[in-house]
């Protein structure tokens, strides 16, 4: 089979937010209701129950306002930093391009969270497991597409081959460049050797909350190399393991802490 | 919609005013989409408030609420002084021509024949000049002082691109974007459509804006031709159909007048010879209203008894009987009881304290909904919860109501089965997707309910006053579900002899042989060759018909009329009926086939079949005017207030009317006018909308987990600059207030707002949703408890949409 993904167009979407509620509907995803904060995009981030999120950012230039809206979830990364850091093999990749997890394996170790670029698996307190997008692979599987794209009334969200979307997207990039969208760009086409979900923007990736030059952290590559080798024989010294495994986690976090605390969120007024 | 939502794809330029359909009508955006992609089309949004719809356009520019008149006036100003107006279109098939009658003037904001006491027009003297035949006065040349070109020419003189954007507060340079755009659409070979909503309407103006809206699109000949057309975007899936049945007061079914207690109106001869007019499609009038009353009364309606015209019950020609009016009786106490289906006024109505009060003083409520709303539980405690203590707001505790109150649970749209008119009058049936929850029922089976069991109450009574309902035809089956197609054929109409549904409205009799519940949609059901019958609204043909590409998709469902998916499309052709508009070739709906002496095409012609092109007539497509064109000038009957829509400021306005000395539609009912609010203590506008994650007073989405995590609470957005100025935070719970009262909110303060310069000034708006009640997941504050009663001067639609207020930290 090939690879399989999502393409959004980003000058498409009008953040109907319909992808939101289809991924709860197939998913059985319960409601997580917060309180109105002064901003459409109800949650920060991702979350547990919540694999998808329409991100809403506001600017201003002399042209007037400017609202730009990006679809959030898993990108199914070519090389997923998730796939690689879980310690019990519980996350892979399958032939199509979909990263999954076996629900079986995952003791929540939260080791994903952490080395995941783009901020999108979230721990699950209630079942002590890490839940993300798993771009509906049963679906697919079964002849589908995903429920998000399935949703979508404007067009913004395709689903097919890889290769087939990236051809779409170039020809509609190369439109927008010449139709008022000088910055329009692809993005997932060779960030982190290529991502499974695909990117039309119309301006550059930061403005849409996406990292330009996603990286996976060095800490990741530790313990991809190093560490993870050795895990077999960890297992035994339970106490260490444990104590290795707070500490790498506080630490990890905390650095994330650091690093969200520069970032600016342009949802913020 | 005078066409449908598919063929927006056919566009060339979309001016969206008074809509956010990017969030209100999402699919919409799908085909507009297509239609930049494939045709290069511009999308301009005009708005106070940059939304998701202003967020995909080409163009946004912005305005104060309520001044669309002299936002398109100053267009129609544009198109007439740079002759960019669709010559040919404009002169045969518009009343550019037509010369108007000398009685006709307008100084000052007052058109000719005003009576200030009765706060009326006679408006006979909005007529044309006739010949002796009587037929009008035409100059073909449009160069007639008193031709309505010239006249129009002279009317919009004063909205000139300086003083236009000095009252709307749109920027130059965003306006003359806007005018060079979209006015270029006037060329042959261009066509745009206006697509509007509430925020159209809801203004004391709200009839007029439509119509500046109609004079634009006439004269740039963008109506009845692909992509173009005057578009409503309808607020609810079957708003169409029920606006078609006669939901509104002042008609009855098929957009015939309502009788009245007059002599005009005093039997069925009288009431014929009133409502007739005496050219133009509607001459069939007898023949609906015959049909009509045959399908409700049946045998008891028979030529001797006038058909039971009598049955008929007249309303009160000295009153108004619309929201507003029936909601200020109740609260009176001149209305027993109140029956409430798919509506939710406490937080729908406008002055919804006001009305929230007026239930209380009912004897009963019925409240028919899927959840109990915040109308079925106003006597609650949490109804009169109010954020702060408002002497002219009313404090009432359960104790203190003695409403009796009913509740019947309402299946859902997924567990019923029938059909429901989409904006683009597509009648299509729906199938049932699961069982009704519990006990809840139908509306169809609640309705048949009702109705079988008040008629068993009369059924042996002698007296002649309940023979209506007496006699009432209710034949829809015998079991406990009534059946829909048997519905469906008393809306279609069937020969009294037969049985057989009636083939098309062109077939029904004044005669007592035919009935029909609803002329326009008369051809919706027919007998196929085996005798079963067709439902055509269950037509389900996925394949495009036009040649063209068009996306008639005509065997998809039906459109009324007569499955018509673009009407007057007469105005697709040239006036000699076989020539395209130059340029234009592929969006040709139908032509003159000479040999076979008919209109064919790909869509059905919305026109006289047989009547040739050179016939007298032939170049008349709006049939259903008298006289046959499309009119950029309302003659006496069309409008309340005026021939030609002029600019009044909202009834509450920080700024005088710079366009004459008429503050206000001089035609409106003002029923409370000590709650008018002035901008010395409320200096801002205030104005009310709907998110895409809601629908309408949110009884059914707030009552749905994910979409109450989507837009959990109340919020009003607001510009940075006056958050500034008031001291409020994002995020922060604020007052909003008015003369009518006060509500509690989060602040959204926004980029998207921004302060605006009208008259030299600067005046902020702010917006809120109207969404929320006291019920469901998502709570918060009925942003209608700010809103005024008072409504436009033609239809009484209540003025949500611009108002005065204030705003503090809570």
């Amino acid at each position: 089979m090939a690879k399989m993904g999502n393409l959004y167009d980003a000058t498409k979407c009008t953040a109907c937010r319909g992808c939101q509620v289809a991924c709860k509907n197939w998913n059985q995803l319960p409601a997580v209701i917060e309180p109105f904060k002064g901003n459409y995009q109800t949650h920060e981030s991702t979350n547990a129950n919540t694999f998808t999120i329409v991100k809403f950012f506001e600017y201003d230039d002399v042209y007037g306002p400017k609202w730009y809206f990006c679809k959030h979830q898993c990108m199914h990364c070519e090389y997923p930093a998730c796939v690689d850091v879980c310690p019990r093999k519980a996350l892979y990749k399958n032939e199509w391009g979909a990263v999954l997890k076996d629900y079986q394996k995952c003791v929540g170790c939260q080791y994903c969270v952490y080395a995941c670029p783009f901020e999108i698996p979230k721990y699950h307190k209630e079942s002590d497991m890490v839940t993300k997008c798993t771009l509906c692979a049963e679906r697919v599987e079964a002849g589908g597409i995903p429920a998000c794209a399935k949703t979508c009334p404007t067009g913004a969200l395709q689903f097919g081959e890889r290769q087939e979307l990236l051809a779409i997207a170039r020809e509609r990039v190369k439109y927008l460049r010449a139709n008022g969208f000088p910055n329009a760009t692809i993005y997932g086409e060779h960030e982190l050797g290529g991502l499974n979900k695909l990117y039309i923007l119309g301006d550059v990736p930061e403005k849409y909350g996406l990292p330009s030059e996603p990286k996976v952290s060095s800490i990741t590559t530790f313990w991809q190399n190093i560490v993870q080798p050795w895990f077999g024989l960890l297992i035994p010294l339970a106490l260490a393991g444990s104590a290795a495994s707070f500490f790498t986690t506080r630490f990890l976090k905390a650095r994330r802490e650091q690093q969200e605390g520069g970032a600016t969120h342009g949802t913020h007024n | 919609m005078t066409n449908h939502v598919i063929d927006l794809k056919n566009t060339d330029c979309a001016l969206i005013i008074g809509s956010n359909a990017a969030e209100n009508h999402p699919i919409t955006m799908k085909w507009l989409t297509k239609a930049r992609e494939e045709r290069g089309a511009k999308i301009i949004h005009v708005d106070p408030r940059f939304t998701r719809t202003s967020a995909v356009a080409d163009i946004y520019a912005p305005l104060r609420s309520g001044t669309d008149i002299p936002f398109i006036g100053g267009m129609i100003k544009y198109v007439l002084d740079n002759e960019l107006y669709h010559r040919d279109y404009v002169a045969y098939y518009t009343n550019a021509s037509f010369l108007v009658a000398e009685g006709y003037d307008f100084h000052d904001g007052l058109f000719s024949g005003y009576d200030p006491e009765k706060r009326q027009y006679d408006s006979s003297s909005w007529d044309y000049q006739k010949d002796a035949a009587g037929n009008p006065i035409r100059d073909m040349t449009l160069q007639h002082p008193r031709c309505v070109l010239q006249l129009m020419k002279k009317h919009y003189e004063r909205y000139d691109i300086d003083t236009v954007c000095k009252v709307t507060g749109c920027p130059k340079d965003k306006y003359m974007e806007v005018l060079k755009t979209y006015c270029a659409t006037g060329a042959p070979n261009k066509v745009g459509t206006i697509m509007y909503a509430m925020g159209t309407t809801q203004h004391t103006v709200g009839s007029q804006n439509v119509r500046a809206y109609a004079i634009l699109q006439l004269l740039l000949g963008n109506v009845g031709r692909p992509g173009g057309g005057v578009n409503a975007l309808r607020g609810e899936n079957n708003v169409q159909g029920a606006t078609d049945m006669a939901l509104l007061f002042h008609i009855i079914p098929g957009y015939i007048n309502s009788p009245m207690n007059t002599a005009a109106h005093k039997d069925l001869q009288a009431f014929l010879a009133t409502e007739t007019p005496s050219s133009g499609f509607k001459v069939n009038t007898p023949k609906w209203v015959v049909s009509l009353l045959k399908a409700w009364w049946g045998d008891s309606a028979t030529r001797d008894n006038d058909f039971a015209y009598h049955y008929l019950p007249k309303r009160d020609a000295s009153k108004n009987y619309s929201h507003i009016a029936m909601f200020e009786a109740m609260y009176e106490g001149k209305v027993d009881g109140l029956f409430i289906m798919g509506s939710n006024p406490v937080v729908g109505g406008p002055n919804a304290n006001k009305e929230q009060a007026a239930m209380s003083k009912l004897k009963w409520l019925v409240s028919v909904d899927l959840w109990l709303n915040e109308s079925a539980e106003f006597w609650s405690y949490k109804a009169w919860e109010r954020p702060v203590k408002n002497p002219n707001v009313p404090q009432l505790k359960p104790t203190d109501i003695e409403t009796e109150v009913f509740f019947l649970p309402a299946a859902g749209v997924y567990e019923k089965e029938g059909t429901a008119s989409n904006t683009g009058r597509w009648m299509q049936y729906r199938w049932k997707g699961a069982e009704p929850v519990g006990e809840s029922k139908p509306d169809l089976w609640i309705i048949d309910q009702i109705a079988k069991r008040v008629k068993k109450l009369y059924e042996n009574s002698t007296l002649p006053q309940d023979e209506p309902i007496k006699n009432l035809t209710w034949g829809y089956g015998h079991g406990d579900e009534p059946e829909v197609e048997l519905v469906g054929l008393e809306i279609n109409g069937y020969y009294v002899d037969s049985g057989k549904p009636v083939e098309s409205f062109a077939n029904l009799r004044d005669d007592g042989s035919t009935t029909s519940g609803c002329w326009v949609y008369c051809g919706c059901m027919t007998t196929k060759p085996n005798g079963e019958l067709d439902y055509k609204p269950k037509w389900r043909d996925n394949t495009d018909n036009s040649k063209t590409g068009l996306g008639l998709y005509s065997n998809w469902a039906w459109a009324w009329p007569l499955n018509r998916r673009i009407v007057y499309n007469r105005c697709s052709v040239q006036p000699d009926g076989v020539t395209p508009w130059p340029g234009d070739e592929d969006r040709v709906l139908i032509k003159w086939d000479p040999i076979a002496g008919a209109w064919v095409g790909d869509d059905v012609c919305d026109f006289n079949k047989t009547l040739a092109p050179d016939a007298p007539g032939g170049t008349n497509p709006f049939i259903m005017k008298p006289d046959g064109v499309g009119g950029l000038f309302a003659t006496t009957t069309g409008m309340k207030d005026g021939p030609f829509p002029e600019h009044y400021e909202p009834w509450e306005s920080p700024f005088k009317n710079v366009f004459s000395s008429q503050q206000n539609n001089p035609c409106i009912k003002i029923w409370e006018p000590d709650k008018q609010g002035t901008s010395d203590k409320y200096p801002i506008i205030g104005t009310t909308y709907r998110v895409v994650e809601h629908w309408q007073t949110g009884a059914l989405t707030r009552n749905l987990p994910w979409l109450a995590e989507l837009m959990p609470n109340m919020f009003v957005e607001m510009s940075e600059e006056l958050a500034r100025l008031k001291g409020i935070k994002n995020g922060q719970k604020v007052i909003v207030s008015t003369t009518r009262g006060d509500i509690e909110a989060v602040a959204c303060v926004t980029k998207r707002i921004k302060p605006m310069v009208v008259n030299g000034k600067e005046v902020h708006q702010i917006g809120m949703v109207w969404h929320f009640g006291f019920k469901g997941y998502a709570v918060g504050d009925p942003a209608n408890r700010l809103t005024p009663h008072v409504g436009d001067a033609n239809t009484m639609i209540p003025e949500y949409k611009a108002w005065l207020c204030d705003v503090r930290r809570a």
